[in-house]
């Protein structure tokens, strides 16, 4: 078993998968841990939730859901985001 | 004329799935009756039901009473006040708490679980009774309203489930990825549903996996009613996809290979729908197997100069179209790019005038333009706007622009210059915005 990085990695980790994924002009080391990624803060919507969802399950080896509750619950913040991850990653 | 709410004739028939529970046509019925009691004395409804079962008794109920919902485009506070103009006695249909509303609202409220009985009677209403108004950006600043009466719903929609198929022996279950209240969405999973007998899943699933889920869950015949950026999503995931009776994809052409892939992955045909929220659905094709699009029937297009022109067939006044239209020798048509202005973002349409104009309302923004990029083959392309305000914050520009607009246009870049290159006679080129962008761009590496 590996070990779990720490949360300060992982947060560092998946703020640059963003930053990756979106093409976005800001360095991972701007995306603070509770600011809203949706709306205000960050900005993202609901297409580039779908694009970061995908590389977020390719890396982590498992399938973001929502069953219909609040689509956008997960991405709250990089924190809840990385609490997600860390709850349901398989690798 | 007086045509029935729902198509359904026998009262167990399932009009829609909801949390894995059937819900027959009779208790359908009895909610619609139920909310159209409770409905505030208003003449217009603004139904903001994400869950598209109550979206649909909300509509339903506004119908039986008498009453018009308005479906606005977005849910801004620019736009809600601006509704609010529009309809001054509108009132808001929420899922939310009613107090911390911009307009005057109601609560969806919470309904009976029990089976009705009494005898079952599809209520029939006026053909020419304006069931709603739907809403475009325009180029003005203000949403333009588009009037939707019931025959003419009826007789789209009709004209819709004969072009897909559907057989009334076998009435399908429709899954929706897109919103209960835009145009593609309100007539593709709740009205072709409710005028053919169908049945929809109350959901609105959006991860991939939940898609893959809720179509796997669904009742065979199972249609799967989504767009080309979900779509593509959805095969990229790389996950384990269901078998699907029918896909149905609008808002942006579907490039044919994507078609492909996604006939392969879910075992099924894929249709798809050209339309708008002025002129509702006008044609129809399977762009696996063929490019042209056959219009529905009665419904003609007619190029006149420079612009093609949507009448006939459900269709009250003719409408400009926002494409460029190739006529085929056997009536059929190939779509052959948008008109300059005109934007289009996973779906989401506006003009760069009315983007430019809402740019240009903030106050300290001195000058300013939005610009589509060329198409560089990613799969969304965003839009940049260079901006002159010189007091003014990204932040706080950001924040003003998220107020007036969809956040699918929200530009990125949004570039501060000290001015626009405009030219002579105070246009910008393209050629300069792309240069500009390019040396950003550049500047950035």
């Amino acid at each position: 078993m590996t070990e779990a990085p720490q949360p300060a990695a992982l947060h560092r980790e998946v703020a640059e998968l963003i930053v990756a994924a979106l093409n976005l002009e800001n360095g991972a080391d701007t995306i603070e841990a509770d600011a809203p990624l949706y709306g205000e803060g960050l900005g993202l919507d609901s297409i580039d939730i779908l694009e970061v969802a995908l590389v977020v399950s390719k890396r982590y080896g498992f399938s973001l859901r929502a069953d219909n509750e609040d689509n956008l619950r997960i991405f709250a913040s990089l924190r809840s985001l990385c609490e997600h991850i860390a709850a349901n990653r398989t690798q | 004329m007086h045509l029935p709410l729902i198509a359904h004739t026998d009262p167990h028939a399932v009009v829609a799935w909801r949390h894995g529970a059937a819900i027959s046509a009779r208790r359908f019925l009895a909610d619609v009756r139920t909310l159209a009691a409770m409905l505030p004395p208003a003449g217009h409804i603004l139904n903001a039901c994400s869950d598209r079962y109550r979206f649909a008794v909300g509509f339903c109920a506004t119908l039986l009473a008498g009453k018009t919902s308005l479906l606005p485009s977005t849910y801004t506070a620019d736009t809600l006040r601006q509704l609010a103009d529009f309809a001054p006695d509108c009132h808001l249909l929420c899922e939310d708490d009613p107090a911390t509303q911009v307009l005057p609202a109601m609560r969806f409220p919470a309904l009976d679980d029990a089976e009705p009985d009494g005898a079952f009677e599809v209520p029939r209403i006026a053909a020419d009774h304006v069931a709603a108004w739907v809403f475009t950006s325009g180029s003005t600043g203000t949403p333009v309203p588009h009037r939707k009466r019931w025959g003419a719903l009826v007789a789209n929609v009709r004209a819709e489930a004969a072009a897909l198929g559907f057989d009334p022996a076998h009435p399908a279950t429709l899954v929706g990825t897109v919103p209960p209240q835009h145009m593609y969405g309100f007539e593709s999973t709740v009205l072709l549903a409710l005028l053919n007998g169908a049945a929809f899943d109350a959901g609105r699933p959006f991860y991939p996996a939940d898609i893959a889920a809720a179509l796997a869950r669904a009742r065979p015949p199972a249609v799967l009613v989504s767009t080309p950026f979900h779509l593509a999503k959805v095969l990229d995931a790389g996950i384990a996809l269901p078998p699907a009776a029918l896909l149905l994809s609008a808002t942006a052409p579907l490039p044919d290979a994507l078609a492909r892939r996604a006939e392969a992955a879910f075992g099924a045909a894929l249709l798809e729908i050209y339309g708008s929220t002025e002129t509702g659905q006008v044609a129809t094709r399977r762009p696996a197997c063929d490019e042209a699009w056959t219009p529905f029937p009665g419904v003609r297009l007619e190029t006149r100069e420079t612009r093609t022109w949507a009448g006939g067939g459900h269709i009250e006044e003719e409408v400009a179209l926002s494409d460029l239209i190739e006529h085929l020798a056997d009536g059929r048509f190939l779509l052959r790019g948008r008109h300059a202005d005109l934007v289009n973002i996973a779906g989401k349409r506006t003009s760069l005038g009315w983007l430019n104009q809402q740019l240009l309302g903030i106050p300290g923004v001195v000058d300013g333009s939005f610009y589509l990029p060329d198409d560089d083959g990613s799969a969304i392309v965003r839009l940049a706007a260079f901006v002159v305000a010189p007091g003014l914050t990204e932040a706080a520009l950001r924040s003003a622009l998220r107020a007036r607009m969809d956040a699918a246009f929200l530009p990125r870049p949004l570039l501060f210059v000290d001015s626009l290159p405009r030219n002579a006679t105070g246009k910008l080129p393209r050629a300069a915005c792309a240069a500009l962008l390019a040396a950003h761009r550049h500047g950035e590496r």
